[in-house]
C-alpha cells in the first residue's frame, strides 16, 4: 500500500493542476464565443465553445491515477481534465486551446476535441454519448489483440439518455471487454436540469439492468472516486467485462464559459462550492498525520507556473500555415477538392 | 479467369485480405452465417468467430466499434445491412470516422469499410430501397465506390481495404447474383473509371446496377445508329474526371444516369462539371424525388428503366 500522504497529494497535483489550466482558459476565453446573444470579439485567445470541468476535478483525478499510458481513454466535450489526467503536455493543450501550430491538433480541433493519442487518449468529442461506441471498439481491439491494457469512457449524465449509451453497454456486456464506464455525473445537460430528464435512477441501474456491475460515489471526494476506481479498474484488467463507475459531481460554471448559469438556483450552486473537491482534499491531507499545508502550496504554485507558462507559450506559438486546412483528410483523392 | 457471382467475389476478396492481414475483421448483424445476401459466406468458419463478428442490431455501436477498433490498429469490414440502416450510425460515420484524422490533426487513421448497399430491391418499398451515394459524395473524409460487376467488386473491395482512408462501400442490392469472370490480379484504382463501349455521338456516365441498364440502352440505340461511350464511374469521390471531360470533349454531349433522386444527385456535379470545363450540351437522368412505392406498378415510377435512357438519349441528341 503506498503511503497514504503520498497518494493524496499525487491527486491534488492532478486536480490543481486542472483547476490552473480550466481558470486559465475561462479568462483566455472571455468575448471568444458567440452565443446566447452576444457577438464574438475576435480578439480573445481562446475562441469557440469552451466546456470547464471546474469543480470536477476529483473524477478524472481519482480515475485516472489507476490507468497506464497504454491504456485508452475517450472523453466528453468537456474533456480538458481527463486529458490532463491521463498524461497529456498541458503546453500543447493550452496551444490547440490558441488554435496553434505548436497544439495537439496543430489548431484543426480545439478544446472540444482535445487529445493525445500519444499517452492513449483517444479524444475529447463534440456529440453528446459518442464516445462511448468508439470505447467500447477500443476495448474490442485491446480484447482481440491480447493486450495488457484497458480502455476508460468518461461519459455525462446527459449523455445516458442517448441511444450509443445503451448499445454500448450491451456491446461491452455481450463481448466480457475490458472498459470502465465512468459516469460523471455534474447534474446539468447543456442549460436544462438533468434530473427531470433521466427517467429511474439513472446510470447505475442502467448499467446493472444489463448484468454490468457498478459503484455510486460521492465524486467530489477525490479518495472515494480513488478508492472506487482502483477496485473496479482491478476487475476489469483481471479481465471480469466491463465495469460502471457513477461519480455524482457538480458542474460549477455554466455549458459553456460564456454561460453564466443564470437558469438555476443560486441556492444549489452555493451548496455546491461547499463540497469543492480541493478544498475537501486539502483538509483531508492535513488531517494527516505529519502532513504540511507547504507541501500542498508548493504543488499549487508549480501548477501555477506552469500554466502562466503555458499560456505565453501558447501565445508565442506560430499560427498554422493556412495550406494544412488541406491536409490529413484522406489519401485517396487527396488534392480533388472540388 | 474464374466465373463468379457479385457477392461471391466479395467473399473472395475479404478471404484474401484476412489470409494476408490478420488485422482484418468483420463485424455486422448476421454475418457469422454468411450476411443476409452471401456475401460473407463461409468466412466465420474458415477465420472464426473472433474476426467475422456477429453483433447485435445496433448500428450507431457497429459503426462506432468499428471507428474505436480502427483508431487501436484494426482494419474493419462494417457491414450496415443495407443503406437504409446506416443512417441509424450516421454520427458515428459522419462526425466520427470522416472527421477523426482532420480534427485530431492526424493523430489517428481509420482504415473501416463501411459496406452498405444501395439500390431498388424488389417490393422493398421506402426504406429499403434508396441510393445515397450523393450524400457521402458530399462528406470530405471518405472515399465512396459504387462496383457494378463481380470483378469490380473483388478488386475494389480489396483496394478499399488497402487503402487506410474511411470507404463508404455501395454494393447493390440486387446485383448479388450477378456472375462474371473475376481475374484475381487485376487490381484496380480507387477513382479510375472503366469505358463500357466507345462511341462519338454521346457520353453517358453511370454506376452501380444503372450501368447495365445503360448498356441495354446503349445497344438499342446503336441499333438506331447512334453510338454511345459509357463509362462506369466506379468511384463516386473520388470521381474520374479526367476520363469524362476526355470524352465529352469528343462527343460535345453528356448523359449522366443514376438510380437515386435525380434532384441534388451526383449527376447533377458531373454534368455542372463538364459544362463548366467544356461548354458541354448536358443532361441528367434520375429518378424523380418521390418515395419508392411498394405495388409494382408505383415502384415502377422510381425506376430509370433502358426505355427511359433510350428515350432520353434520343430527345436530347434530336
Amino acid at each position: 500500500m503506498s503511503d497514504p500522504k503520498q497518494v493524496l497529494a499525487d491527486l491534488y497535483r492532478t486536480m490543481v493542476r486542472i483547476r490552473a489550466f480550466e481558470n486559465a482558459a475561462e479568462v483566455a476565453s472571455q468575448g471568444g464565443v458567440s452565443v446566447y446573444g452576444k457577438e464574438a470579439e475576435g480578439n480573445a485567445h481562446v475562441r469557440g465553445p469552451l466546456h470547464l470541468s471546474t469543480g470536477q476535478e476529483a473524477v478524472p483525478a481519482g480515475v485516472c491515477a489507476h490507468l497506464r499510458r497504454e491504456d485508452y481513454l475517450t472523453s466528453t466535450h468537456r474533456g480538458h481534465g481527463h486529458t490532463l489526467a491521463k498524461g497529456a503536455d498541458l503546453q500543447g493543450m493550452m496551444s490547440e486551446l490558441f488554435g496553434k501550430a505548436t497544439g495537439f491538433n496543430g489548431g484543426k480541433g480545439g478544446s472540444m476535441h482535445i487529445a493525445d493519442f500519444s499517452v492513449g487518449m483517444l479524444g475529447a468529442n463534440g456529440v453528446v454519448a459518442a464516445g462511448l461506441p468508439i470505447a467500447v471498439g477500443a476495448a474490442h481491439a485491446q480484447k482481440l489483440q491480447q493486450r495488457d491494457a484497458i480502455t476508460v469512457c468518461f461519459f455525462g449524465d446527459g449523455g445516458i439518455n442517448r441511444g450509443p449509451f445503451l448499445e454500448a453497454l450491451n456491446w461491452a456486456r455481450v463481448y466480457g471487454l475490458p472498459v470502465l464506464f465512468v459516469c460523471e455525473d455534474n447534474r446539468w445537460s447543456a442549460t436544462t436540469a438533468s434530473a427531470p430528464m433521466i427517467a429511474g435512477p439513472g446510470a447505475s441501474a442502467r448499467a446493472q439492468s444489463m448484468d454490468i456491475a457498478g459503484e455510486k460515489v460521492d465524486g467530489n471526494d477525490v479518495m472515494a472516486v480513488y478508492g472506487a476506481a482502483r477496485k473496479l479498474v482491478q476487475e476489469v484488467r483481471d479481465g471480469s467485462g466491463p465495469r460502471l463507475l457513477h461519480a455524482i459531481t457538480y458542474r460549477v460554471k455554466g455549458h459553456v464559459s460564456v454561460d453564466p448559469a443564470a437558469y438555476r438556483d443560486q441556492a444549489e450552486l452555493d451548496a455546491a462550492l461547499k463540497t469543492d473537491p480541493i478544498a475537501r482534499a486539502r483538509q483531508h491531507y492535513l488531517a494527516l498525520a505529519g502532513a504540511e499545508a507547504r507541501t500542498l502550496d508548493a504543488i499549487e504554485q508549480a501548477a501555477q507556473a506552469e500554466v502562466v507558462a503555458a499560456l505565453a507559450g501558447a501565445d508565442a506559438a506560430p499560427w498554422p500555415d493556412a495550406r494544412e486546412a488541406f491536409t490529413d483528410i484522406q489519401d485517396t483523392g487527396a488534392g480533388q477538392w472540388y | 479467369m474464374v466465373l463468379m457471382t457479385y457477392a461471391e467475389a466479395a467473399v473472395r476478396a475479404l478471404a484474401r485480405e484476412m489470409e494476408t492481414d490478420r488485422n482484418v475483421v468483420v463485424l455486422g448483424e448476421d454475418v457469422g452465417r454468411g450476411g443476409i445476401f452471401g456475401q460473407y459466406k463461409g468466412l466465420q468458419q474458415q477465420f472464426g468467430a473472433q474476426r467475422v463478428i456477429d453483433t447485435p442490431i445496433s448500428e450507431a455501436a457497429i459503426m462506432g466499434a468499428g471507428v474505436g477498433m480502427a483508431l487501436a490498429g484494426l482494419r474493419p469490414v462494417i457491414e450496415m445491412r443495407v443503406v437504409d440502416f446506416a443512417l441509424c450510425g450516421m454520427d458515428e460515420m459522419v462526425n466520427q470516422a470522416a472527421k477523426n484524422r482532420y480534427m485530431f490533426g492526424g493523430q489517428g487513421r481509420v482504415p473501416i469499410v463501411a459496406r452498405m448497399p444501395i439500390g431498388i430491391w424488389d417490393a422493398s418499398a421506402a426504406q429499403h430501397s434508396q441510393s445515397f451515394e450523393s450524400w457521402f459524395a458530399h462528406l470530405p473524409g471518405v472515399v465512396v465506390v459504387c462496383p457494378a460487376t463481380p470483378q469490380d467488386n473483388y478488386s475494389m473491395l480489396r483496394a478499399a481495404l488497402a487503402c487506410g482512408d474511411p470507404v463508404v462501400y455501395m454494393e447493390h442490392k440486387t446485383l448479388w447474383g450477378r456472375t462474371g469472370d473475376v481475374d484475381e490480379t487485376v487490381e484496380a484504382v480507387l477513382g479510375q473509371a472503366q469505358t463500357l463501349r466507345t462511341g462519338n455521338h454521346l457520353t453517358m456516365v453511370s454506376w452501380s446496377r444503372q450501368v447495365h441498364v445503360c448498356a441495354q440502352a446503349c445497344a438499342r440505340l446503336a441499333e438506331l445508329g447512334i453510338e454511345v461511350e459509357l463509362i462506369d464511374l466506379r468511384s463516386i469521390w473520388p470521381w474520374d474526371r479526367d476520363a469524362v471531360l476526355r470524352s465529352c470533349a469528343r462527343t460535345g454531349h453528356l448523359m449522366v444516369v443514376h438510380e437515386a433522386v435525380q434532384a441534388a444527385g451526383f449527376g447533377a456535379e458531373i454534368a455542372a462539371t463538364a459544362a463548366e470545363q467544356l461548354g458541354c450540351k448536358v443532361r441528367r437522368l434520375g429518378a424523380p424525388r418521390i418515395p419508392v412505392g411498394y405495388s409494382p406498378v408505383l415502384e415502377a415510377q422510381a425506376r430509370v428503366d433502358a426505355d427511359a435512357v433510350v428515350a432520353a438519349v434520343r430527345a436530347f441528341l434530336k
